[in-house]
């Protein structure tokens, strides 16, 4: 019913064995190329440069760990785990109201027309320039923003909050904004695709609203939760620009060390990091494609 | 009771959506109003003699904030990156068609690219540049950071197109002595337009507002993006409203006719 709304990519299978012909060869071979260029050769090139040698201004090739090292120095560790501790929580309060919203597009409407409309209403933030959204903040967030001016004229404060800018807060509440319609949108196709007559025989069973949702709805959407999960956790900590417009000079994060790092060519550091980030981002994905299957949404 | 207890359940969905999208679509409400700031008007409310100055003072050669060279390279560079990923995406649409060799490896590499946080993109082609003594420029190695950005929706949008795709029309087209290059531009390419359409509208915008990927590799000349970016540090001025206030309209803008083309289309090739 609702399905006539989004494009789907559901018939379409990853195949495993197959031909190649000089037709297929042409019609990949650019997307190939592009990819090896600009996705595979950097991170190789990433890797291979951490182990280098670096004696503050140049590096030489080499096979050394002290970058590596390095890592586990208070300070670093410090900037990991703020990106874990702001990476969770994102997760944790998009999963929730992603969650909630897919729902709502699954089975409160019966309108197609409606559902596509309110699921473009959520997504349609996070397509918009991440630099323009940051700035929106300022007039909402800042010391004389419309938060606290609202807040004192209500008699509720009396002084401007000054964590609402410039904050951890801040940086948690924009990626909240940003992200959350990109956790929905693999939520939302999934449980689309729940048999109806599953949650039917669910309440026939004497099942409540509450059990029909822990045990039928929240089990079959988990392929999507995962999906939107991996989404939002590569985003959080690949993102540079929110935390230095938001985060305050106080806030560090990885990405934010690697983008220094790499502007003051210190690229062995910083390829070390880089390296570090990617393994806890991968080590994130296997767990949740160890619990999840996902094939059947690709 | 049950059904009593349901509609209270959907109505308490319903106040998360409306309270969720006022959340959404405050921040932007705040700066449209406020590009509207008199000239001695702050970036804060209130809003003191509304006019339009700071979109003069977008476009002011005299200016401090210039914006129009930014503007021109991103919209030069948001065309080919468009372009680029629209004839990508066609032609690995096609071949998905089939199985291949290599195409659950090229199919999982092309999720990688989505999912690869943007910060290690980046300074992994800084070091390829740096290494080989490339010139890193907006037009270059900007351009190949976007395309790992640009071309994963890309690509999923074609298969999700090809994935309705009718073949009967290209063999009838080939029984009917069309070759094969008269199918795909008589039957095929006619067929996808408007996913085409979609895709290039999609890789535009996304192009035109990339930061994360673009960031560090774009040499000496900035991108509109990171031109912000720098402003936001030097001195902040309602003329970011009026900015922020076009770029935000012409996206959702071209967002709702990108989605309704590929609504449209999909639903007339639906009906019988």
């Amino acid at each position: 019913m609702t399905d006539t709304a989004l494009p789907s990519t559901k018939t379409w299978r990853p195949h495993t064995r197959g031909r190649l012909d000089i037709r297929t060869l042409l019609q990949v071979s650019p997307l190939w190329a592009i990819l090896l260029m600009f996705l595979v050769l950097p991170v190789a090139l990433i890797v291979l440069v951490s182990f280098w040698r670096f004696s503050g201004f140049t590096m030489e090739p080499g096979f050394v760990l002290d970058h590596y090292r390095d890592l586990f120095r208070p300070s670093t560790l410090n900037l990991y785990i703020n990106t874990l501790r702001i990476a969770g929580i994102t997760w944790l309060i998009t999963a929730i109201i992603g969650f909630t919203l897919a729902y709502h597009l699954t089975f409160d409407l019966n309108k197609p027309a409606t559902v596509t409309i309110k699921f473009m209403i959520l997504t349609i933030p996070f397509f918009t320039s991440a630099v323009i959204r940051t700035v929106a903040w300022v007039p909402v967030l800042g010391r004389n923003g419309l938060v606290n001016s609202s807040l004192i004229s209500l008699g509720l404060i009396e002084e401007p909050l000054n964590f609402l800018l410039y904050s951890e807060f801040a940086v948690i509440l924009a990626y909240v904004h940003a992200m959350t319609g990109i956790m929905m949108a693999p939520i939302f196709n999934t449980m689309n695709r729940i048999d109806r007559s599953l949650i039917e025989a669910a309440r026939d069973a004497g099942a409540n609203g509450w059990q029909v949702l822990r045990h039928v709805v929240l089990p079959l959407s988990m392929p999507g939760i995962a999906i939107g999960s991996i989404f939002v956790l590569t985003l959080v900590v690949g993102d540079v620009a929110t935390v230095r417009l938001l985060g305050g000079g106080q806030l560090g994060t990885v990405s934010v060390a690697i983008t220094n790092q790499s502007s003051l060519l210190q690229f062995p550091i910083a390829c070390a990091n880089a390296v570090a980030l990617l393994a806890i981002v991968l080590v994130c994905i296997a767990v949740i494609l160890r619990f999840v299957n996902i094939r059947r949404e690709l | 009771m049950a059904a009593a207890r349901v509609t209270m359940a959907a109505k308490g969905r319903n106040a998360v959506f409306v309270v969720f999208s006022i959340f959404l679509y405050a921040p932007f409400l705040a700066i449209f109003i406020l590009a509207f700031q008199g000239p001695q008007g702050g970036l804060n409310f209130p809003l003191r003699d509304p006019s339009l100055h700071w979109f003069h003072d977008l476009i002011d050669p005299r200016s401090l904030s210039d914006f129009r060279p930014a503007i021109g390279r991103s919209v030069i560079l948001a065309l080919v990156a468009s372009a680029i990923t629209t004839i990508v995406s066609l032609a690995a649409g096609l071949a998905f068609r089939r199985r291949f060799t290599g195409s659950a490896t090229l199919f999982y590499l092309t999720i990688g690219s989505l999912v690869v946080p943007s910060s290690l993109v980046s300074i992994g082609i800084g070091i390829i540049c740096s290494m080989l003594g490339i010139q890193m420029t907006w037009w270059g190695s900007a351009l190949g950071a976007q395309l790992t950005w640009t071309l994963p929706f890309g690509v999923l949008i074609m298969l999700a197109v090809f994935s309705h795709f009718d073949r009967s029309l290209e063999e009838a087209a080939r029984d009917l002595g069309a070759n094969r290059w008269q199918v795909l531009r008589h039957v095929t390419i006619p067929v996808v337009a408007p996913g085409l359409f979609a895709v290039a509208l999609l890789s535009f915008m996304l192009s035109y507002d990339e930061f994360a990927r673009t960031a560090v590799v774009a040499g000496s000349e900035n991108t509109l993006p990171l031109e912000l970016f720098a402003f936001m540090s030097l001195s902040v001025s309602p003329t970011i409203y009026a900015l922020g206030t076009v770029t935000t309209l012409l996206s959702i803008g071209a967002l709702v006719i990108a989605t309704a083309v590929l609504i449209r289309s999909a639903n007339r090739r639906r009906a019988p």
